[in-house]
């Protein structure tokens, strides 16, 4: 091959760039007990973390996967089409001393049996049945965050109280603030803890020593908005949830320290696009901002350069030329060469769009350690396919 | 505008902000859970809890173009708003404050804050209809272009209805829901859905449909987003996937326009070929998908560098060529 001279961004230079992120001293590293992967929507962080996960399992590490929201070929590939909010085994992964069990997380049945456990069969029934309990454990913006981390956190138990599992790798929800699922224990246990919980629970607790005027003027306003039913069954609610804030914050503490601790790895998924990218950013600085345990940053769909040293520029005057000219094989007009050539000079400039913009964040973020994943053709939904996300993880020069 | 993460939403609501503003149409471009998305892709300053003139549409061939206003809605902002509005708490207002009601209820308490969302843009609605009403500065709108949720949640997000449903069953809160579903399910309405011609995003938009459509919510069109280049086509195309291109034509071209011709820019270039028509044939597998969808379908191109101000007014002039606005 020719020499390079392959032009790349204005930015662009070489020490900027981040050093390779060495996945299989991660997976293979017996200290590393759990694996985060987060990023926003859209960039096959749901991918990685199966493909991290057969890879880890296949090198010999007794690994569970904990999906959010899996693509259904990739769901029924790897046996989990049902959600049953338990482990269930991977057919199809090579043999070795490793294993790997995955499940798809049920958001509900998660809070369900968190309340299940925690309160006596009738005060349970009572929570259960309640309006309130019902839209908040299926809709509430943050409940898919919180019990993702709720389920990680009955994993590390059983783990350790087993020995089934080595390895715990998570998904985590695509959510609209990417950062929700940081946020989701403080958040809970805020709100459990909030003087509006506390508020809604004094009338309920006999004398209304707290009935000051602020707090009548407050009730009679949410009377007026929400209308009276409302009120009640919050206030039913929370008077039956009441005895189980102090586990449910308990809980929701141990679980965001659990995430501290030094077994744990975050892995930052984005693809080269600037909106995830700069998502990625948020991320890489509120976990290192929480003292979390950041190991790097994947990029995925990462456009590969083409072979050769003819440039963007040069490409597309030889199109014109050749256009202009209108030279060649008269059947083959408007002329392959100049149709190669645009698609030459189209490549190379995503190339370096896309070079630009990790350059760009490598040169704020240079301590994290990234690997990039070049884009597939097609999406992957069998092992096969995960297998070979998880080469093209591992081969980072 | 809904669209699965990475298809472009944000970018194909704005294109299609600025091909509505055009024939001295006024246009309000909504966001509603962004990090100023808008602010970023129009380079202007971080938008504030209020209707912004941000560009000017584009022009149409009779005559002037109109203008694209922002808005960014969040939660809080529209709570404290809707208090003031509808019951007067002014020191109520304040007092659900300090009480961290409207901490809870724009964060924790489900359903309320897609109702205060939604509400905020059918009152921006509004104003644009009926002349003189409330609306900051008195902008009377032509057009709303909502970029809203993912279409993962899109119809959990405009059926504040059914959200609300087994919560409040009657009171204001109730009734505010209930006057905007009616403007959501109305022909005034139209949900559209961004893809690419990738398999995921398909399905999802494929399910997507299927929701709004038992949710009664009206589904507009499916706009394809980041299309591959298509000088390739046809027979070539076939002779591309099959590695069987001419590549003596290729290299006698070459060489007439000055190229410095040798086996390994052949090999890379029809490499690429291979590659692009391997892609090529994927998309036009997913492309009948999106069409057998039975709904009205638009393209837009893939902008190799990026899209930025320029690139939002071409995206806009090609979903105005196809008859999207």
């Amino acid at each position: 091959m020719s020499r390079k001279r392959t032009r790349v961004g204005p930015l662009a230079t070489p020490e900027s760039t981040a050093d390779p992120l060495d996945v299989d001293a991660l997976l293979d590293d017996q200290n590393t007990r759990i694996i985060v992967c987060c990023g926003s929507g859209g960039v096959g962080k749901t991918t990685t973390s199966a493909s991290l996960a057969l890879r880890a399992a296949e090198r010999g590490r007794k690994v569970v996967v904990l999906t959010i929201d899996p693509a259904r070929r990739l769901a029924q590939a790897m046996g989990i089409e049902a959600l049953e909010n338990t482990p269930r085994p991977v057919e199809g992964v090579n043999g070795g001393p490793g294993s790997l069990d995955a499940m798809m997380l049920d958001m509900k049945r998660t809070f369900d049996e968190v309340v299940e456990g925690q309160a006596s069969p009738e005060k349970a029934k009572q929570i259960l049945e309640n309006p309130f309990y019902v839209a908040l454990s299926s809709s509430f913006a943050g409940t898919q965050e919180y019990m993702a981390m709720e389920k990680l956190g009955q994993l590390h138990r059983d783990a350790v109280e087993t020995g089934d599992y080595d390895l715990i790798v998570v998904d985590t929800p695509p959510s609209r603030s990417a950062l929700d699922f940081l946020d989701a224990p403080e958040r809970l246990s805020s709100f459990l803890d909030g003087k509006f919980i506390r508020l809604l629970t004094a009338p309920a607790r006999g004398p209304a020593r707290l009935m000051t005027a602020g707090f009548s003027m407050m009730t009679n306003a949410l009377t007026k908005i929400l209308g009276a039913t409302v009120l009640q069954d919050m206030q039913t609610f929370v008077a039956a949830f009441d005895t189980l804030f102090g586990g449910f914050r308990a809980r929701a503490q141990k679980t965001y320290a659990l995430l501290q601790a030094e077994g744990t790895a975050f892995l930052v998924v984005a693809a080269p696009e600037p909106d995830a990218l700069r998502e990625a950013e948020y991320f890489v600085e509120r976990l290192t901002g929480e003292d979390m345990p950041l190991a790097g940053l994947v990029v995925n769909r990462a456009s590969t350069a083409p072979a050769g040293s003819l440039d963007a520029d040069e490409a597309m005057a030889a199109a014109s030329r050749i256009d202009r000219t209108g030279a060649g094989d008269p059947e083959q007009t408007p002329g392959l060469t100049v149709a190669l050539l645009r698609l030459h000079a189209d490549r190379i400039r995503i190339v370096e769009r896309e070079a630009v913009l990790r350059r760009r964040f490598a040169a704020a973020h240079p301590a994290v350690p990234t690997a990039v994943v070049p884009a597939l053709s097609t999406d992957v939904h069998d092992l096969a396919g995960l297998r070979r996300v998880g080469e093209l993880l591992a081969a980072q020069r | 505008m809904t669209g699965k993460g990475g298809t472009g939403k944000s970018t194909v609501a704005a294109a299609l902000a600025l091909a509505l503003a055009s024939r001295g149409r006024n246009v309000l471009l909504c966001e509603v859970e962004g990090r100023q998305g808008i602010a970023k892709m129009f380079d202007v300053d971080p938008l504030p809890y209020e209707e912004r003139r941000i560009a000017a549409g584009l022009p149409g061939p009779a005559g002037r173009a109109g203008a694209v206003f922002a808005l960014h809605i969040d939660a809080e902002s529209a709570l404290l708003e809707y208090l003031a509005m509808y019951y007067r708490l002014g020191r109520a207002g304040k007092a659900l404050d300090r009480f961290g009601v409207i901490d809870f209820a724009t964060t924790i308490a489900p359903g309320v804050r897609d109702v205060l969302l939604t509400g905020k843009v059918y009152e921006a609605a509004r104003s644009g209809r009926k002349k003189g009403t409330s609306s900051k500065g008195g902008a009377q709108y032509d057009a709303i272009v909502l970029d809203a949720p993912p279409t993962g949640r899109i119809t959990q997000f405009l059926n504040v209805n059914d959200e609300l449903a087994g919560l409040a069953k009657a009171g204001p809160i109730k009734k505010q829901a209930d006057t905007v579903m009616t403007l959501f399910r109305s022909p005034r309405t139209a949900v559209h859905l961004v893809t690419v011609l990738e398999e995921m995003p398909v399905q999802e938009t494929s399910d997507g449909i299927g929701q709004l459509r038992s949710a009664d919510l009206p589904v507009g069109g499916v706009v394809v987003n980041l299309v591959r280049p298509r000088d390739l086509t046809g027979d070539l195309l076939d002779a591309a996937r099959r590695d069987e291109l001419d590549r003596e034509t290729i290299t006698g071209q070459l060489k007439d326009a000055g190229v410095e011709v040798d086996d390994s820019l052949v090999d890379g270039l029809t490499a690429e070929a291979r590659d692009h028509a391997e892609r090529r044939a994927l998309e036009d597998a997913q492309r009948e998908l999106v069409q057998a969808m039975d709904v009205p379908t638009y393209e837009l191109p893939r902008i190799a560098g990026g899209v930025d101000m320029g690139g939002l007014y071409d995206l806009a002039a090609a979903l105005r060529e196809q008859g999207m606005a």
